[in-house]
């Protein structure tokens, strides 16, 4: 049963979660007594790989593949699983892989589990553990397919290192017109700041901070930690902060190593969205609020007097250890 | 324009998640069931459509007959029609056949779905549709206009977003954005008074295998109580986070 991964890059670099799936990859790889394979697509530099655990890499190098395609990139894939024989296809959770991921399930006629946490339990028959219900709740799903492709839910393995002897081949698929009858007209990112996905710490703010003219204290804290900023459903109601910032269960799932609540008293559609976040901070005046039960840290005060004080603590901290 | 809405019938978010039968099925007792917010975004859109560009919309679900309560809450919105497939939703891949079926037999140009139901959040149904039907398809989809075939929609991304070109047929994964929270509709009574008259389609499920099988639940392990941290101690919380957290 080899094992095919989707190392996923960003202009040319890995993305983090690529280290992640490649990690976890070599686990279950050494547990079935196989290899892994990864595919890259117009990768600069993938011997990176070979550090996680990655023997052999599968280099797409193809200007048609530019930018992301969701069925251009699910038919390269397939053809790479195909020619490799390879009966599990690991996915991250990016928004690009679960966009592509139910597209070369049906492609490969495989089961296809997303949000998996953890090894999987067993792999005869081969059962995963995902999370359901918003992060409420996890479910052991069952794959019975002789394909099988997983998604595996960021941070939920980490990045361990494991030195293999790394083979590269260029790939050459056969890409259709067909597949790009789906055509991006224009991207527009904001540049220079980190993202809610990518991000190892968020910072985000609720409506104890009382008006969209205080958070520059908050953006000041982002940007001591290097984290992203984000905010609850009413301040991006209320329009104080933009839409694209909204986590929580109907906005943007939160899945970073450290979390900080400022002034969000933790609806429980907030913390869904939030849950899978290894380490939560919450600041709030009110001590019954309910992201005190969730946090692993808290303070109870008023988040315009302490972000400021804590802030520059950070800068000090920062400065003599880094 | 014929619309085809695919709607899941799925727990209210402050539904508390509880499970029974040795933890094999979810435990519906004293739970709300709610249209799922994501289609309910794409149902609105649809509405507008239907009310700026004369299309029709049709609200399909893959479910029992207790799902029956949600649709006529679609069709009170605005749905001119609505159709239940008689099965309990067995997985995403055989929810995706169904609802394939459902869509090749009305000839739709334009299918939304949510982008993820609250229940599995597994997102996975609308890729599948689009790949059994060989229809485009466009992902976290947050704005959608039609003019004639063409379609124009904006996906979200990591940290932006894509505006993007297809022609119809379509079918889209959506969420907020194809409407704003504000313009969600609430049915009033005489929504609802003619909902009850509008055709509502039982139709038997086709014969499909479920390529996952869901064994049992868990329930996440009670966490520890959280540590505070007194509004002068902040040495106290960053070297906790530094040391004991690992997380700067």
């Amino acid at each position: 049963m080899s094992i095919l991964i989707y190392a996923e890059s960003a202009e040319g670099k890995f993305k983090k979660v690529a280290f992640e799936l490649a990690s976890y990859a070599k686990k279950v790889a050494d547990s079935l007594g196989t290899n892994v394979t990864a595919l890259t697509v117009n990768t600069d530099n993938v011997s990176d790989l070979s550090k996680y655990g990655v023997s052999k890499v599968l280099k797409v190098s193809n200007d048609k593949l530019k930018n992301f395609n969701a069925k251009a990139y699910a038919d390269v894939l397939k053809q790479a699983a195909q020619k490799e024989g390879a009966k599990l296809l690991l996915l991250s959770s990016s928004t690009d892989s679960l966009y592509l991921a139910p597209i070369v399930s049906i492609g490969l006629n495989a089961g296809f589990a997303p949000n998996v946490v953890g090894l999987p339990i067993s792999t005869s028959p081969f059962q995963v553990k995902r999370t359901v219900f918003s992060n409420k709740a996890f479910n052991i799903t069952e794959i019975n397919t002789d394909v099988k492709v997983v998604s595996l839910s960021k941070n939920s393995y980490g990045v361990f290192e494991s030195e293999a002897s790394l083979t590269e081949e260029a790939f050459l698929p056969t890409l259709n017109d067909s597949d790009f009858n789906v055509k991006v007209e224009s991207v527009e990112k904001t540049s220079g700041k980190v993202t809610i996905a990518d991000a190892d710490i968020v910072v985000s703010g609720g409506r104890g901070l009382k008006g969209p003219e205080n958070w520059g204290i908050l953006e000041e804290l982002a940007g001591v930690l290097g984290a992203a900023t984000a905010c609850s459903k009413p301040v991006s109601d209320l329009g104080w902060r933009p839409h694209s910032e909204h986590v929580g269960q109907t906005g943007k799932p939160v899945a970073s190593n450290l979390y900080i609540a400022l002034g969000i008293s933790g609806a429980i559609q907030h913390i869904a969205g939030i849950n899978s976040s290894k380490v939560k901070v919450v600041i709030n005046t009110d001590a019954d609020a309910p992201f005190f039960k969730v946090a692993d840290y808290g303070i109870v005060g008023d988040v315009l007097d302490i972000v400021p004080k804590l802030t520059e603590k950070l800068r000090e901290f920062k400065a003599h250890n880094s | 324009m014929k619309i085809l809405v695919c709607i899941s019938h799925v727990p209210d978010t402050t539904s508390k998640i509880n499970f029974v039968n040795g933890d094999t099925e979810f435990d519906t007792n004293g739970v709300q069931y709610v249209i799922n917010p994501n289609d309910e975004f794409g149902l609105t859109r649809a509405i507008w459509f239907q009310e700026k560009q004369g299309a029709t919309v049709t609200v399909v679900n893959v479910g029992g007959a207790d799902a029956e309560a949600t649709l006529r809450k679609a069709l009170a919105i605005g749905a001119n029609e609505a159709i239940r497939v008689n099965s309990s939703p067995k997985d995403g891949f055989f929810v995706a056949k169904q609802l394939a079926e459902v869509a090749k037999s009305g000839s739709y140009d334009l299918i939304i779905c949510g982008k993820e139901s609250l229940d599995y959040n597994g997102g996975m149904v609308p890729g599948m549709l689009a790949t059994l039907l060989d229809y485009n398809f466009v992902n976290s989809c947050t704005e959608l206009s039609i003019d004639g075939t063409a379609a124009k929609a904006a996906r979200e991304i990591d940290g932006g977003k894509e505006i993007i070109s297809a022609s119809l047929p379509l079918v889209i994964g959506g969420q907020k954005g194809l409407v704003e929270e504000k313009d969600l509709r609430i049915p009033n009574m005489r929504g609802i008074m003619t909902a009850r008259t509008k055709v509502l389609t039982v139709l038997e499920p086709i014969d499909s295998d479920n390529n996952t099988k869901a064994v049992k639940f868990e329930k996440p392990a009670s966490r520890s109580a959280v540590k505070l941290f007194a509004a002068d101690d902040l040495d106290g919380l960053i070297h906790a986070l530094h040391n004991e957290a690992k997380v700067i």
